[in-house]
This record gives structure tokens, C-alpha cells and sequence, in this order.
């Protein structure tokens, strides 16, 4: 039974078709990813899942509830980092992240003290002097001090240093030992393919790809460089190779999925001396997709 | 030193750019508004002995105390009326436009970063201070240009060309020096909120130490800039060195500013910032929590400041009295009631006046709710579990309960210090059925913010034109006699004049159904709309 269910999801804005019929499912306890570059939808997707938005047509569950009539009651069970995280600024850090627990009404009160050692925050400042990152830290603070089911996280890492990020990291990682599920949208994409075991791509209002890493890997090509004994003949007959560059002793190439094995077999004649071969990254992966659309 | 300027022109033009439409807007309706009011002045005083009890009548003290000296008063030509009606009221309005523009581009740019990417540029440190006061001092210059063109060419009798430039003349001396005022502040607070505050804060005080000082003690109307400008006499004496005073004085403030402006950090204030509380208080703890911690200092201020007007107003019952007994003319024209009747009038007047004070403070609590959105803060509570209606009931609670407090905080400033100096002036009683008459009438006019709040956001701030509205009608109702339909455009035009006319229930009783449904319509609103952060 998944716990967030987005079923064929319209947004229009007037004459701006946002977000156009859009499915995407989370089951309980995984982390899943949500990558797009900006003004893909992310944002609007997010906010249909919170109720603030109301979808143009289509329908989102989150616990099994409407997300825009039960919108209260979901967010019981929900904690949310926004993006752009703008607070009040004649209130103390330490004040909004009391203000925020309270509103949920379950509150976890060493867990704040824990949290705010961690990210290293001074809850006595003026949240009109933080800057992003320490604006990103509170809203961080009181999401993760909450007990929630559901964590929602919209680009919560992108104002944070690379410190930081570990620390976020390392919470994300215990949220999940402890069967929480979680919901990151980022084009941080090492973020993403450190820590998430599905990712959906959004591109214009629209999923293009939805999977497991492993999944949407098997789509994708891996980046080859070899260095052999014997000088290479011209590979470009090789089928699945792109992206050939050879160089004295040696060549390398990006092969599809399915060529790698008699690739490889290929270039064992040559008495290989180095190999090296990386996955595709999730950076190439996106760019895959994105290129091709431009 | 040239330095500090490099490139103020260009900066200049960027600010001109931005907000072209708004000041030509700004200068529009005031040139115009200043002009078609005195081009009605022959119509509405008509030469003859009618004009002489006319300005025996504003020989009153409660009259003075909201327009200003009456000079002129044994020639009372059209020039000296203009001067007396409408001056005092144009240098407050010029004086409000002076301060918005002002901390819009100084302060307000710095809070939000702006001038931080201006600033690494080749751009010299006081350059944007220097632009802005270099665009107001343009505007303000224009403005003057502008009224005495157009009062000079109407060519009224006693409405002379020299007596025209001096009155567009005080319009820019009041303006630049309320420019230079709140570059001052600008320099002085962090936030352009405070920024805002002081400005506002030091205008108010000008117009009450000057209505304080023309009823009773000339020396505290030449403290304040607004009592200066007024010294001029214009029409009359058409003095010159009030007005050369108050310009040197926006001179000095402005180099004053400067040279704070120089001394300090970029985004930092004179004011320091201390380290907050590292907790918050049990109180917040809800959206209604959230709402009064972040009003509490404009709660509070308000407060204090409509008890101070109350009381200010309250301490010149005593002219009003002895002016009554010494004017045969009053005794004359109301034999009986004269006594009664003249301070009844004031406070009347008075009850009104405070009643639609109190309506800005229950208006900003409203519109905060849009103000939150538009910052991207309401998604923190919509994101947790609180429901829209508990959000918007929680602003519109807060309104409705401002609009109680300062209606009594104003009321009872009243009553205090006139009881101190008269003997008996009216009941407490009397005074708090005063502040409740007029309750309807700004709860109506909150449940039409919430109303666009709800249902049409974008125009939220219609509601301040229709407070605008409000106040020119009642403001001017009487002395320009504006039609009687204009006036009942608005809630206040429904509200009996007590003490002057018996309490209406029924009218009360409709202005609260009316209210109660604009509420009930922008909560369902509210809870339908996309909120759009």
C-alpha cells in the first residue's frame, strides 16, 4: 500500500499548463527522489502534496487521504522543508523551531537540543540575520525534531556547506533505518544517489523517468577507459560505443548497457593492462534526457 | 569625498525607472486635488457678511487644533481660506509620501540585499542615499512648481502669485524635510519596518506638539516642522523665514544622515541587535500565538500613540470652553446650548477622527495575513497541522480585538486629560458608548479586507483607498460640503454623530450583520483558493 499516491495530476495556472497529468507512488519506508532542473514543477508538485495548491484535475493520496480536503489531517504525520525557506524576521531561530513543533503537536524536546548541536545553529539570532543556510537549518531542525511518517523535502540542502550536508545526510540515513519514508526533491544528484532508492525525473510538468537507480541505469551507458599491450585497431565498427576518443595505448568510450559484456570481450585480446570503468552517474543520466529536449 | 557620490546620477535614474508611475501618481493627485479644491472656494464662500461668521467659526479652538492658526482672519479672502483649510492637511499628505519613498529605496532596498549588489559595483557609499534624496528633492521641487503655477493662474481674489509660491513653496520645504527625517531613521534601525515606524512616530508628533501648541502655547507649534511651515502665514504675511528654516533644517538632517550613513556597515543600524530568547514563550504556540507576537510592537505602539492623540486632544477642551463664553457671536447664533453644543461638536468630531485612527491598526492585522503569503511564510503553518479557518480566524480575531483597544485607548486619552482640565466635560460612560458607535463601522471595514484577502488577494490593499476614501469624506464632508451620497459610500457615513444624534441600534445592528457576512465570505474563500505560499 503506497503511501503517497499521485494519480494523473493536472496544475494549470490560467493559460500555463504547470504540471500535466503527472503519476508518481511512495511506498512506506523508502526515500525517493524527485530531480528536475528549475521550473519543471517540482516546486507545484510539492505543493499539491501539502494541499496548498488544488490540483487542476487528477488525484493525490497521501495515508490514503485527499491531500487538498484531509490537508490537516495529513499533516499530522508530515514534516516539510520548503526551498526557499523564508521566515519572520523579527523572531529568533529558537522561537520558530518551537513555534513550528508546536503546530504539529507532537514535539520530541531533546531531540531539538540534539539537532541544534549538529547543525551547529545559534537558535538566539534573529532569523533576520540568518542567512540561507542557516534559514535552511531551522525549518531542518523543526522537521526533523518532528515524529513524522512522511518527511517532505523540497531542495533542503542547497544553501547548506558540504559539512553540512553530511550532517543532513547522516539524518536522512537514520530516518530511514527507522522505516520513515521520505519524499527529496534536488538536483544535488550525488545527493540523490546517495541516499534514495527510487527517483522519478521531471521534465516541463511531466515524468519522464521513474525507477531504481539500478532500473535507470540499465537505460543508460557506462564510461570506459582502457589502456592494453597491444596497439587498439579502429573500434567505431564496435556497436553501443559513443563518445570514442583514442589516445597512444589506450582508448575511451561511453558503452550501452547491453554491449558492455561483448565489449569487453572484444578488448581482452588486446592484453589489457588498465581498466577503468565508472556507472553512469545520475548527472550523465539527466543529461541523457535533457539533452536530447533542448 | 566626490567618492562617496560616484555615480548617484545613474542610481537617480534606477529609482526614477522603478517607481515613475507611483510618484507621478502621487504628484498628480496632489496637484490636481490642491487646485480643484480652491477652484471651488468661490462657489462655497461667497463674498459678503455670510464669509465673516464663516471665519468667526474657525476662530474656534477645536477647529484650529485639527486645521491649524486661523491667520487673516479680519480680511478673510479665499487665499487666506485655502491657506487655513487646506494646507496643514496637503504638507501631512506630501510629508507621507516623502517618508514611503524615502525608506522604500533606502532602508527597505538594504533589508532585502539590493544594495549589496549595488554596493559592489563602482558605486560610491552614500550614492543611493544621495539618489534618493536627489529623486525627492526633484519631486518635490516639481510639486511646488506645479500648485503655485495652478493656484496663481486660477487668479482668485486674494489668491496672489506671491502668496501662491509660498504655498507650494511649504509643500516642498515639508516634504524634503520629511525625506530627510526618515533618512535620518533609515540610519538609525535595522529594519525598514522600524524605519517606517519612527518616521510615522516623529510626523504624528509634529501634528499633535503643533495642535497642542496653536490652541494654547505658541512655542511647541515652532518646535515642530509642521507648526513652522504653518508660521509662514501664507496668503497673509507671506513670511519668508519659517520656511527657510524648515529647508535649512531638511539640509542639515540629510547631512547628518550622511555622514551616520558612512560611519556604519552596510545593513547594520545604530540600534544594536540584541541576542533573542533561544525558547519561545509557551504563549506562542498556535497561529493566533504567532499572530500577536508578530504585531505586539505595532499593537502596543498604536495603543500608546491613539491615548496620546486622545489625550492630546482632550487637554485643549479648556479653549474650547473659554472661547465659547468669550465669542458672542456663539452666544448669539446658539443661545441656549451654546456651551454644550461647541464641545459636543468637538467631540464628535474628535470620536470620528479617532475612530478611523483606530481602523489602520485592525486593517494591518488583516492585510499581515496577505503580507505572510506574499513572503512564502504562510506555507510553514499550511504545511502542519493547522487548518486555513483557525489561520485567517486567528488575523481577523486580532483585527476585530485592535480595533476594541484602540478605540478605547483613544476614548479613554480623551476623557482623562479633558476631565483634568475642565470640570465635568462628559461622563466616562458617555465617552465609552462614543468608542463603541463607531465599532461597527471598522469591523465592516475589516470583514471587507478579509473579504479581498479571501476571495481576491491581489487586491488586498484596495481596502487602504477605501480607508482613504473614508477619511477625505469625513475630513472634508463639511468644509468643501460634499454631497451626502458620497458619504454614505461608506460604513462611518451610517454612524449617528454622537453625542450629537441619539445611538441608532438598528443601524448598528445591520453594519454588524454586514460585517459578519464579508467575514463569513472571505473564510470561504480563504479555505477554497490556492495560496500561493
Amino acid at each position: 500500500m503506497a503511501i503517497l499516491k499521485v494519480n494523473n495530476v493536472t496544475k494549470r495556472f490560467g493559460q500555463v499548463t504547470a504540471l500535466a497529468g503527472i503519476n508518481l507512488e511512495v511506498n512506506p519506508g523508502e526515500v525517493y527522489g524527485f530531480i528536475g532542473p528549475n521550473g519543471a514543477g517540482k516546486t507545484t508538485t510539492i505543493r499539491i502534496l501539502l494541499g496548498i495548491l488544488q490540483a487542476t484535475s487528477g488525484s493525490v493520496e497521501v495515508f490514503g487521504l485527499d491531500a487538498w480536503r484531509d490537508a490537516v489531517e495529513i499533516h499530522r504525520r508530515i514534516a516539510y522543508v520548503p526551498g526557499d525557506v523564508s521566515l519572520w524576521p523579527n523572531l529568533t531561530g529558537g522561537e520558530v523551531i518551537d513555534f513550528f513543533v508546536r503546530l504539529r503537536g507532537a514535539s520530541r524536546k531533546n531531540r531539538r537540543e540534539e539537532l541544534i548541536e549538529r547543525f551547529d545553529l545559534d537558535p538566539t539570532k534573529k532569523c533576520g540575520t540568518y542567512s540561507k543556510g542557516n534559514r535552511q537549518k531551522v525549518a531542518l531542525v523543526a522537521a526533523f525534531a518532528a515524529d513524522a511518517d512522511l518527511y517532505i523535502l523540497d531542495e533542503p540542502t542547497s544553501g547548506l556547506d558540504p559539512l553540512m550536508e553530511l550532517v543532513f545526510q547522516e539524518c536522512i540515513q537514520e530516518l530511514k533505518a527507522q522505516g520513515k519514508s521520505v519524499f527529496l526533491s534536488s538536483h544535488i544528484l550525488s545527493e540523490v544517489e546517495k541516499l534514495c532508492d527510487r527517483v522519478s525525473i521531471i521534465r516541463q510538468g511531466r515524468i519522464i523517468e521513474t525507477g531504481s537507480l539500478k532500473e535507470l541505469r540499465h537505460l543508460t551507458r557506462t564510461r570506459v577507459r582502457v589502456e592494453t599491450a597491444q596497439s587498439l585497431p579502429d573500434l567505431s565498427s564496435l556497436p553501443g560505443l559513443h563518445d570514442l576518443e583514442e589516445f597512444p595505448g589506450g582508448a575511451s568510450f561511453q558503452v550501452d548497457g547491453d554491449q558492455l559484456g561483448p565489449v569487453l570481450q572484444y578488448l581482452s585480446q588486446y592484453q589489457i593492462i588498465a581498466l577503468e570503468s565508472a556507472p553512469p552517474t545520475l548527472e550523465e543520466l539527466f543529461m541523457h534526457h535533457y539533452k536530447g529536449a533542448q | 569625498m566626490n567618492q562617496l557620490f560616484t555615480n548617484t546620477a545613474t542610481l537617480a535614474r534606477l529609482i526614477w525607472r522603478r517607481d515613475r508611475v507611483q510618484i507621478v501618481l502621487w504628484l498628480l493627485s496632489l496637484i490636481i486635488f490642491t487646485i480643484a479644491v480652491a477652484a471651488t472656494f468661490p462657489v462655497l464662500y461667497p463674498e459678503g457678511p455670510e464669509r465673516e461668521i464663516i471665519a468667526q467659526t474657525f476662530t474656534n479652538p477645536a477647529l484650529i487644533s485639527m486645521l491649524g492658526p486661523a491667520y487673516g482672519i479680519h480680511n478673510y479672502h479665499l487665499g487666506a481660506i485655502m491657506a487655513h483649510q487646506m494646507l496643514l492637511f496637503t504638507m501631512v499628505v506630501v510629508a507621507i509620501m516623502n517618508i514611503l519613498l524615502t525608506i522604500k529605496h533606502t532602508r527597505r532596498d538594504e533589508e532585502l540585499g539590493r544594495i549589496e549588489v549595488i554596493r559592489s559595483l563602482p558605486v560610491g557609499q552614500l550614492a543611493t542615499a544621495s539618489a534618493t534624496m536627489l529623486v525627492l528633492a526633484i519631486t518635490n521641487a516639481v510639486l511646488g512648481l506645479a500648485v503655485s503655477l495652478g493656484l496663481g493662474l486660477l487668479g482668485l481674489t486674494g489668491m496672489d502669485w506671491i502668496g501662491s509660491c509660498f504655498f507650494g513653496g511649504a509643500l516642498s520645504a515639508t516634504g524634503l524635510f520629511f525625506a530627510a527625517a526618515a533618512l535620518l531613521f533609515a540610519q538609525l534601525t535595522e529594519t525598514s519596518r522600524a524605519a517606517l515606524a519612527y518616521s510615522f512616530g516623529f510626523l504624528g508628533l509634529s501634528f499633535l506638539l503643533r495642535a497642542v501648541g496653536d490652541v494654547g502655547s505658541e512655542p511647541l507649534s515652532l518646535l515642530s516642522p509642521l507648526g513652522l511651515v504653518l508660521r509662514a502665514q501664507v496668503y497673509v504675511r507671506n513670511y519668508f523665514w519659517p520656511l527657510g528654516v524648515v529647508f535649512l533644517g531638511a539640509v542639515f538632517l540629510t547631512m547628518l544622515a550622511f555622514r551616520l550613513n558612512t560611519r556604519r556597515d552596510l545593513e547594520a543600524g545604530f540600534v544594536p541587535a540584541r541576542p533573542g530568547r533561544s525558547h519561545a514563550s509557551p504563549f506562542l504556540s498556535g497561529p493566533l500565538g504567532l499572530v500577536l507576537r508578530l504585531e505586539r510592537t505595532t499593537i502596543l505602539g498604536w495603543t500608546v500613540g491613539m491615548f496620546i492623540l486622545g489625550a492630546s486632544y482632550g487637554s485643549i477642551f479648556t479653549d474650547v470652553e473659554d472661547f465659547v463664553h468669550s465669542s458672542e457671536l456663539y452666544q448669539q447664533m446658539l443661545p441656549h446650548t451654546a456651551g454644550a453644543s461647541v464641545l459636543d461638536q468637538f467631540v464628535a468630531m474628535l470620536l470620528s477622527v479617532l475612530s478611523m485612527l483606530a481602523a489602520v491598526p485592525a486593517l494591518l492585522v488583516i492585510l499581515k495575513l496577505r503580507a505572510e503569503e506574499r513572503a512564502h511564510r504562510m506555507e510553514h503553518l499550511l504545511a502542519r497541522a493547522v487548518t486555513r479557518q483557525k489561520i485567517m480566524g486567528s488575523f481577523l480575531g486580532t483585527a476585530l480585538v485592535v480595533a476594541v483597544v484602540m478605540q478605547l485607548a483613544g476614548v479613554v486619552g480623551l476623557w482623562a486629560s479633558a476631565s483634568a482640565v475642565v470640570d465635568d466635560p462628559f461622563a466616562l460612560g458617555q465617552a465609552l458608548q462614543g468608542a463603541l458607535v463607531y465599532l461597527p463601522a471598522i469591523w465592516v471595514l475589516v470583514g471587507l479586507a478579509a473579504l479581498l484577502v479571501g476571495a481576491a488577494p491581489k487586491g488586498a490593499n484596495l481596502a487602504w483607498f477605501y480607508l482613504g476614501y473614508t477619511f477625505f469624506v469625513s475630513y472634508f464632508g463639511s468644509l468643501l460640503q460634499i454631497p451626502a451620497w458620497m458619504s454614505k459610500l461608506t460604513p462611518w457615513g451610517y454612524i449617528p454623530n454622537v453625542p450629537l444624534e441619539p445611538v441608532r441600534p438598528w443601524t448598528a445592528a445591520a453594519a454588524l450583520v454586514l460585517a459578519a457576512a464579508l467575514m463569513a465570505l472571505g473564510l470561504a474563500g480563504y479555505r477554497r483558493r490556492d495560496i500561493y505560499g
